[in-house]
């Protein structure tokens, strides 16, 4: 019994391990990202001096904002409209593609498209970029709370003389709304975190967070992304709590 | 009428959109792979099959092969780690499940770059894996763990595993208990009662875990890079190089393809296994 819990908490450490080395490396007051030599904020401060993350966080946070915004539009109406409107199991697999596919295929396809359509390169060429998946994220959680609704008070509001729209707006929305908030979070935390698309995608310029980090990282290691880790760790685990939370509200009410 | 407005009012942006932005540019990877590289870069529209001949170079062919192991090892490993994983938790009291799960995706959905860098700062020679063993005196002199192939599968594995749970956990969370009583009552042992009743059932799900393992394992040019130190390429970096280095869109767009193809044919063995799955369940 006990032996057939070990592979149970070989996966717990060994995704949890690295996270707490990184977490707890960030407080170190020496220089080498790996050896202890006492405990500081050191970092942080270096951190928040530092004039290529916050351009890259600004860049990141446009992008992000943008796209959800997009995203959280495209993919509420795509979900209705899928859910009521049709039973095309081919639009059913378009809008759930951008889940699937590769992120490098995706974004070796937006690249070669805006090449075609000769749209430089810059923040909105990945904001656009990042709506493909934030759309499909959206439209997958919201068809999740759709199931849950009753198709009936919409009938009866059309059945009063209400219109499409006002049914819409009046009735099917807010009957949506948490699914609507949690799918947005999503989509807003997936684009704060996509580093390929935005790789293939972002003008010169124009480098998301995940790209600078990319570049942090590959030219060498220091306490400071240690302390950038930390601290996306901390917003990261709040988004996805609160999300987790409304995904609750939104499944019990 | 009404309703044919309607329809498209909420259909027609989000598809129009997917349409435009993601169908369009696949189309488009689909179509380069038949034409040549033009000499500064862009393309010349004559057909050829040249590309698709030059992904049996054995130049090319070994990093495929070499990717597929890779990419191959790692989904094993993620499923002999997962599916006892995704098995404890159904297990667990409800709250409990609540708490792995959560514990189990969080990690998952820190940024890609930091979880890879977290595995940098672990393996390097100076780094903790070493120190460890060095302390308890079980190595005289570091190991270089990192750049090397088990450094990359550790961490595809890392990234990815809690892709491989979630499916199993789903399934397993659905299988009915009172089949496994009946197999019990039967005489079956539980090791016997688990590779006739369970696993079968769980077989779909499988599949889909180790689809959505291997996939991105495959397509990955991030953790080869920083964790393999470019000694070991896979099929990313090479898409990536022919993107952004070589200039050669036609070739780059085949790798993709090849990509796109593996991802293709393990769709429909879990869509064969699911459908049989289904027909058993009528007979």
């Amino acid at each position: 019994m006990a032996m057939r819990r070990v592979p149970f908490f070989l996966t717990y450490v060994f995704l949890w391990i690295p996270i707490l080395v990184v977490v707890g490396m960030s407080f170190n007051a020496g220089d080498s990202p790996f050896n202890w030599g006492g405990f500081s904020f050191r970092w942080y401060g270096e951190l928040a001096a530092d004039e290529e993350i916050r351009q890259g966080l600004v860049n990141t946070l446009i992008v992000a904002t943008g796209s959800t915004a997009l995203s959280t539009v495209l993919g509420t109406l795509l979900a209705v409209g899928l859910a009521r409107h049709t039973r095309s199991k081919l639009l059913d697999a378009v809008a759930t593609l951008p889940v699937i596919l590769p992120d490098i295929v995706l974004a070796i396809g937006l690249l070669a498209f805006y090449a075609l359509v000769q749209l430089t390169l810059g923040l909105y060429s990945v904001l656009l970029a990042h709506a493909v998946f934030g759309t499909a994220a959206v439209a997958a959680v919201v068809r999740t709370r759709l199931a849950t609704t009753d198709p009936s008070l919409e009938e009866a509001s059309r059945d009063l003389g209400a219109n499409g729209f006002t049914t819409f707006w009046r009735i099917t929305l807010p009957s949506l709304a948490p699914g609507v908030v949690a799918g947005a979070l999503l989509a807003f935390t997936l684009s704060v975190d996509e580093f390929v698309i935005a790789f293939f995608t972002a003008g010169p310029q124009s480098p998301t967070l995940p790209i600078v980090i990319y570049s942090m990282v590959r030219f060498g290691v220091t306490p400071e992304i240690n302390a950038l880790a930390t601290v996306l760790l901390a917003v990261t685990f709040t988004a996805i709590l609160a999300a987790q939370r409304l995904t609750r509200l939104a499944g019990s009410r | 009428m009404r309703r044919l407005g309607e329809r498209f009012t909420l259909l027609g942006p989000g598809l129009g959109y997917l349409t435009v932005l993601m169908v369009v540019p696949l189309a488009l990877v689909l179509s380069y792979s038949i034409f040549q590289r033009g000499r500064f870069g862009g393309l010349i529209y004559e057909p050829t099959t040249e590309n698709f001949a030059r992904l049996f170079d054995p130049l090319y062919l070994n990093v495929v092969v070499t990717s597929v192991k890779l990419a191959g090892v790692t989904t094993i490993l993620a499923l002999l780690l997962g599916y006892p994983t995704a098995y404890a938790i159904t297990k667990l009291t409800p709250k409990w499940k609540t708490v792995a799960l959560i514990a189990l995706v969080l990690p998952f959905w820190t940024n890609f770059l930091i979880r890879t860098y977290a595995w940098i700062v672990l393996l390097s020679p100076a780094g903790l894996v070493n120190d460890a063993l060095t302390g308890w005196g079980l190595i005289d002199e570091p190991l270089q763990l990192l750049y090397r192939q088990p450094a990359i599968v550790a961490g595809l594995l890392y990234a990815y595993v809690p892709l491989m749970v979630l499916p199993l956990y789903a399934a397993l969370e659905r299988m009915d208990d009172e089949l496994l009583e009946a197999a019990a009552n039967l005489g079956a042992k539980p090791a016997r009662a688990f590779f006739s009743v369970t696993f079968p059932l769980t077989l779909p799900a499988v599949f889909t875990g180790c689809v959505f393992v291997f996939v991105p394992s495959l397509g990955n040019f991030v953790v080869p890079e920083l964790l393999g130190g470019g000694q070991t390429a896979m099929v990313g970096n090479l898409v990536r190089d022919q993107f952004l280095k070589a200039r050669d869109w036609p070739f780059g767009a085949t790798l993709a393809l090849a990509v796109v193809a593996m991802l293709v044919v393990l769709l429909m063995l879990q869509a064969w296994s699911a459908r049989r799955l289904a027909g058993d369940g009528d007979a």
